[in-house]
Parts: structure tokens; C-alpha cells; sequence
């Protein structure tokens, strides 16, 4: 087990692309740290690059304290779980799961019971002498992952591995993940585009977007504080809803009509008012609270989820996403008034996208 | 009277529907194509069959079918020695081609180092050159070398093949990379990874080489016969010619050798074309 530190690292491709801007990132003994962001903002390569199976172009990495830039894959001792598992055909589960052990000392008794003990581990002992053409998509996932424990790795590396599943096998396998790594205590860093999997399965969250990290923080700690809006969208489902709005002599107006919201000093005039789903309710019988965060808009669509109904509005020209509690279902068409708490608002300035202090 | 549930009518549309005149042309055609390919050999084998006396009444059953040549041949010491150094030399042929090409195809298609398009095209531009332009100068070369009349000098042409090479790359591309990653993080050298994961992932086109490089060397007959100038180092094709310049052309016998020198193409493709048609590639990803 092993610590792992990046420290300005950075990768350019080619001709001049930068794929990853020199990221700081210190990542604990044990802990499951999550890459998340679009497609394309740099998660695999920071991963391949702490693998090494990218080389570094700038910075330093180090893993459990020693510098590694250099090293082979092999000397780093780390063991990677890829998306499309890449477990081989030719081969039965036993030597697929034996192959992580392919360049150990240990004699041929003990391999076997490594390879028996992960199996046992993943469920996998009633296959192990299947091909992996006979295997479902998550028992092969599950393959990948016994190849990586046997070796008894100092770090776990994930990329996306849970993509190819489908949406039932994914919740699955998330929670499976997790327990692993409770057992193992292993370090895991872990690549994913799925913010429902970095929130579930992360101790840490790294967001990143074209090459940059942009925050760092625990699941609650990036739901409750996003420092800007691509956070602040990002995370949590659904998406924040961003309300355009204007500081005037006067206090602050959506689309011209005033709203009651406490402004912290500072920040342009043009401001992103953010508060989420579910903190933002239609509900008539509760019409009038003083205090209260309130704006109005024309019912769009609405979607009854049971113990809640998610009703789009237009306020303005901005579409937002509100809940209504219980069974009540407001009729598209109509106007209806949603309200947040004062607490629960998030304010942006619209120009730097960046969070202004929380009233 | 016809209903939609008669089932006369219904046969009948059938019978219409499966003899479209397309499908005559098609039938047509690979028949003719079939009586092409197959006669030749049809009348390999009936000569092989027939005595010196009859081979030229070209009846394709031959009126009193006898084995007697084939004893002669199998008899004929010289016959069993071409026989065996055609063997030895396709076998090594092959084996090395598959080697070879395949290290370089591999080589190739998964490494990234400056020229490489360059040596690409220089390789695959000697599939441009056909072999008797090559002759003159191998020949030049294996005589500087002390090559001429020896087992290597007949191999040496074909001991790696640009057509081997450019086909095991266009092979080595489609597996992903993420196979040897994942070996290369389980601690694995290049060369491992090559012979233990990625080889057995293009079993179909290493199958296909074989046969290609073992066929193509069986019956070779331009450079071994000039590379050659003793009897004991012929190859089956040039010994069997051999036989149509000593005294008369003895065609039953040449027709019996070639019969028996199908024999080991047939065993060679029925061995390995099963792995042609296993497609294992895909079986390892996603779900
Ligand atoms: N081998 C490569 N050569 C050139 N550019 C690359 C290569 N691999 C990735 N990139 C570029 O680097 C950026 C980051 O890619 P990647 O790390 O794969 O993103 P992610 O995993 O977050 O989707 C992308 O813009 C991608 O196009
Ligand atoms: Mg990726």
C-alpha cells in the first residue's frame, strides 16, 4: 500500500496538445480517489501516467514516497483495471486471473491459492475453468479485477471499468467495488465520466476539466460548495439549476421581478443565482412563507416520479427543474411558484463563473 | 379454388421464389467455375491410375484401374528423398515466415518510432518484384556464400515474406491495445507480450499464413531447380519434373508423384483452416 503524489505533472501529446496542465494532487494510504469530467479533460492519461504506460512529460510522480517517473510499469507495482477488461479469450478464468502472477517467484501451490482466494472473493470459483466467451459482462469485469488482486498490488487503478455494463450490472458492481476496497484497504484511483459513480464509490473527488483540476473535495463537500458552476452542474442529479439574475440599488431581480436573496459584498452585477432540484419546491400549501426564495414560472413538463414529481419550468427564458412533495402534479400551462430556502442557494458571478461566498 | 391456406399454392410460390433466375446464373457460373478447377485433377488422378500403355486414350475412368504406379513411385528411393526434403524445406519455410513475419507485422502495427511508414512501404514494395527478377541476383548472392546445392540455399528466399508481413500487421492492428497494457502492467517484456498475448490473438491469420507460406513452398519449382545440381537435393516439384526429360516422358508416373504430393497440402489446410474459422478476438472485451 502506498501513497501516491503528483506534483505539477503533465502530459503533451504530440504536436503541443496538452492533455493534462501540470496538477498537483496528493493522494493518502488507502484512500479511493475519484478522476471525474467529461470525455476528454485528461482523466486516462493522468491514470496511464501513473501507470506508466504514458510517459510523463513535466512534474513528478511519486508512489509511497519515491520518485517514479522513470519506472516500468512493473517496477511501480501498481495493478490497472481497464474499461473493456481486456481479459484474454485464449485463456481460462484461472489463467487470466493466474496471468497477474505471470512474473511473481511464488511456486505454483501458492499462485493457486492467491488465484482460489480471489475467486472466492468475486464469486468467480464455479468458473474457473470456463473461457471468458462464457462469461457475462460483469463476471468478466469481475476476471479483470481478480487479475489485479492476486498481485497484491500497492494501488488499484480503474478506468471507466463499469461502462460497458448495463445500468442494473453498473450499481451492482459499484457497490461491490466499494466493498472490496473495504476489505483490501488497498489505494484505488479511479476514472470514471459518471458522477453518480465518483459520488457513491469516492473518499476523494478530483474534478477535472481540459487538462486542469479544478476541485478537490469530499462527495458532500462538492455537492454542499462547488467552487464554480461546472461543479456546481456536475455534480448532483439532477443538475443545479442556474437562474440568471441582476444586483441592482434595490436588492436583486430575476427577468425584472425582484426576489429576496442575501448578497455578499462583492462580485460584478451580473450573477448566477444556482439552487438544486430538490431544494426548490412547488408546493401551493406552502405559498407565502416569509423569507422564503421564491420565483415563478410556467409549468413545461413534469415527471412523476412517485414520492415526487420533477416539474420543468420556464422562468424567463431559463429552464429550471423543480420537485413538487407527494401526489401533487401541477397541469403544464399553468404558473406556478417554486421556493427555496435562503440556506440552500448557491450564488455565481456570471462573468468568472467562480462561487461567491454562501449567505 | 385457391385460398390463402391452400398449401399447394403455397409450395408452389416457393418453388417459384427459390429458382430466381439470378440464382441460376450464380449456380451456373460456380459450376462451370467447379468443372475448371476439378477436371485437371480428376485426370491426375485417373492417369495415376492407368498403365503406360493407356494414358493417352484420355478416357477419364481408366478402362483397367491399376496401383502399380503408385508402388513403383513409393518404391523409388529417389521419390521418398524429394518427398522428405520438399517436407523439411516447407516445414522450416514455414515456420520461420510465420516467425518472423509476424515479429515484424507486430513490430509494425504496435510501435510508434520514426520511419516506420517508411520501412513499411519499403517492405511492401518488394511484393512488386516477381521472383525470376530475384533469381539472378540470389543466385549471384548464394554463390559469393557457398549456398548453391544446399538445403539453406533453397530456403534462404523464403525465409521471411513481405506478404506474410503486411498481412500479420493489418492483423496485429485490430488488437486493441489495452490487451498489452494489461500485460505490460502484470510485468511482462515486449517479447512476452508478443508471444504469449498477442500471437494467440491472431491465431486465424497466423493459420492462414501457414498454409499460404507452406503451399507457396511446396511447390516451388523455379529457385530450387536452379539452385540445385544434385538429385539427392531436389525438391518434389523439380524431381518430378525430372522425370519428363530422362527417356521418354513418363506421365503416369509424374501424375502418381503429384497425386501423392497433394497429400500433405490437404493435411496441412484440413490441421489448420479450423483455426481460420474460430474467430476468438473478441470473446476477451466488453460484454
Ligand atoms: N495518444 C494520444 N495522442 C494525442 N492526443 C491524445 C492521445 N491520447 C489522448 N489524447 C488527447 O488528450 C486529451 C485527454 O484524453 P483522455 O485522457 O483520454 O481523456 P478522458 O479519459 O478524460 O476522456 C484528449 O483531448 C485526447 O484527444
Ligand atoms: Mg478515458
Amino acid at each position: 500500500m502506498a501513497t501516491i503524489t503528483l506534483e505539477g505533472l503533465s502530459k503533451v501529446y504530440g504536436k503541443g496538445v496538452k492533455a493534462v496542465r501540470e496538477i498537483d494532487l496528493d493522494i493518502a494510504d488507502g484512500e479511493f480517489v475519484v478522476l471525474v469530467g467529461p470525455s476528454g479533460c485528461g482523466k486516462s492519461t493522468t491514470l496511464r501516467m501513473i501507470a506508466g504506460l504514458e510517459e510523463i512529460s513535466g512534474g513528478t510522480l511519486k508512489i509511497g514516497g519515491r520518485v517514479v517517473n522513470m519506472q516500468d510499469p512493473k517496477q511501480r507495482n501498481i495493478a490497472m483495471v481497464f474499461q473493456n477488461y481486456a481479459i484474454y479469450p485464449h485463456m481460462t478464468v484461472r489463467q487470466n486471473i493466474g496471468f497477474g502472477l505471470y512474473t511473481s517467484k511464488l511456486d505454483k501451490a501458492q499462485k493457486n491459492q492467491r488465484i482460489d482466494a480471489a475467486a472466492e472473493t468475486l464469486g468467480l470459483t464455479p468458473y474457473l475453468e470456463r473461457r471468458p466467451a462464457a462469461l457475462s459482462g460483469g463476471q468478466r469485469q469481475r476476471v479483470a479485477i481478480g487479475r489485479a488482486m492476486v498481485r497484491d498490488p500497492v494501488a488499484f487503478l480503474f478506468d471507466e471499468p463499469l461502462s460497458n455494463l448495463d445500468a442494473q450490472l453498473r450499481a451492482q458492481m459499484r457497490i461491490e467495488i466499494k466493498r472490496l476496497h473495504q476489505r483490501l484497504g488497498t489505494t484505488i484511483v479511479y476514472v470514471t465520466h459518471d458522477q453518480v459513480e465518483a459520488m457513491t464509490l469516492a473518499d476523494r473527488i478530483v474534478v477535472m476539466r481540459d487538462g486542469d483540476i479544478l476541485q478537490v473535495g469530499s462527495p458532500t463537500e462538492l455537492y454542499e460548495n462547488p467552487v464554480d458552476i461546472f461543479t456546481a452542474r456536475f455534480i448532483g442529479s439532477p443538475a443545479m439549476n442556474l437562474l440568471p439574475a441582476t444586483r441592482t440599488a434595490g436588492g436583486v431581480t430575476i427577468d425584472g421581478t425582484s426576489v429576496q436573496v442575501a448578497l455578499p459584498a462583492g462580485g460584478g452585477d451580473k450573477l448566477l443565482i444556482g439552487v438544486r432540484p430538490h431544494e426548490f419546491v412547488v408546493d401551493p400549501s406552502r405559498a407565502g412563507q416569509p423569507g422564503a426564495f421564491a420565483v415563478e414560472g410556467v409549468v413545461d413538463a413534469v415527471e412523476p416520479l412517485g414520492p415526487e414529481t420533477l416539474v420543468h419550468i420556464k422562468v424567463g427564458a431559463t429552464e429550471a427543474i423543480a420537485t413538487a412533495p407527494g401526489r401533487v402534479v401541477p397541469a403544464v400551462g399553468q404558473t406556478v411558484t417554486a421556493m427555496a430556502q435562503p440556506g440552500s442557494l448557491h450564488l455565481f458571478d456570471a462573468k468568472t463563473e467562480k462561487a461567491l461566498p454562501r449567505p | 379454388m385457391t385460398t390463402v391456406a391452400d398449401p399447394q399454392a403455397a409450395e408452389h410460390r416457393l418453388n417459384r421464389a427459390a429458382i430466381r433466375p439470378g440464382r441460376i446464373i450464380t449456380w451456373t457460373l460456380l459450376f462451370i467455375g467447379g468443372v475448371i478447377m476439378v477436371t485437371p485433377l480428376l485426370y491426375m488422378l485417373s492417369t495415376s491410375l492407368k498403365s503406360a500403355g493407356q494414358i493417352y486414350d484420355l478416357q477419364l475412368i481408366p478402362a483397367n484401374p491399376t496401383l502399380n504406379n503408385y508402388i513403383a513411385v513409393l518404391s523409388d528411393g529417389r521419390f521418398m528423398r524429394w518427398f522428405f526434403n520438399s517436407t523439411f524445406i516447407a516445414v522450416c519455410s514455414t515456420l520461420s515466415a510465420v516467425f518472423f513475419d509476424s515479429m515484424v507485422g507486430y513490430t509494425l502495427a504496435k510501435f510508434q518510432f520514426r520511419g516506420r511508414f517508411l520501412v513499411f512501404i519499403a517492405i511492401l514494395s518488394t511484393l512488386m518484384i516477381p521472383t525470376e527478377m530475384l533469381v539472378i541476383p540470389w543466385y549471384l548472392m548464394s554463390a559469393q556464400l557457398g549456398w548453391i546445392n544446399t538445403y539453406w540455399g533453397i530456403m534462404f528466399p523464403g525465409m521471411i515474406t513481405a506478404f506474410g508481413v503486411f498481412l500479420m500487421k493489418q492483423f496485429f492492428e485490430s488488437v486493441p491495445d489495452d490487451f498489452l497494457e494489461a500485460a505490460r502492467i502484470d510485468g511482462l517484456n515486449e517479447f512476452q507480450i508478443w508471444w504469449k498475448v498477442a500471437m494467440p490473438l491472431v491465431t486465424p491469420a497466423i493459420s492462414a499464413l501457414a498454409i499460404f507460406t507452406f503451399l507457396g513452398n511446396w511447390t516451388a519449382f523455379f529457385w530450387p531447380l536452379i539452385v540445385t545440381n544434385s538429385r539427392e537435393l531436389y525438391t518434389l516439384p523439380v524431381g518430378l519434373s525430372s522425370f519428363a526429360v530422362e527417356q521418354s516422358i513418363q506421365w503416369e508416373m509424374i501424375m502418381t508423384g503429384a497425386a501423392l504430393a497433394t497429400i500433405p497440402t490437404l493435411i496441412v489446410f484440413l490441421v489448420l483452416q479450423r483455426y481460420i474459422v474460430r474467430g476468438v478476438m473478441l470473446a476477451g472485451l466488453k460484454g
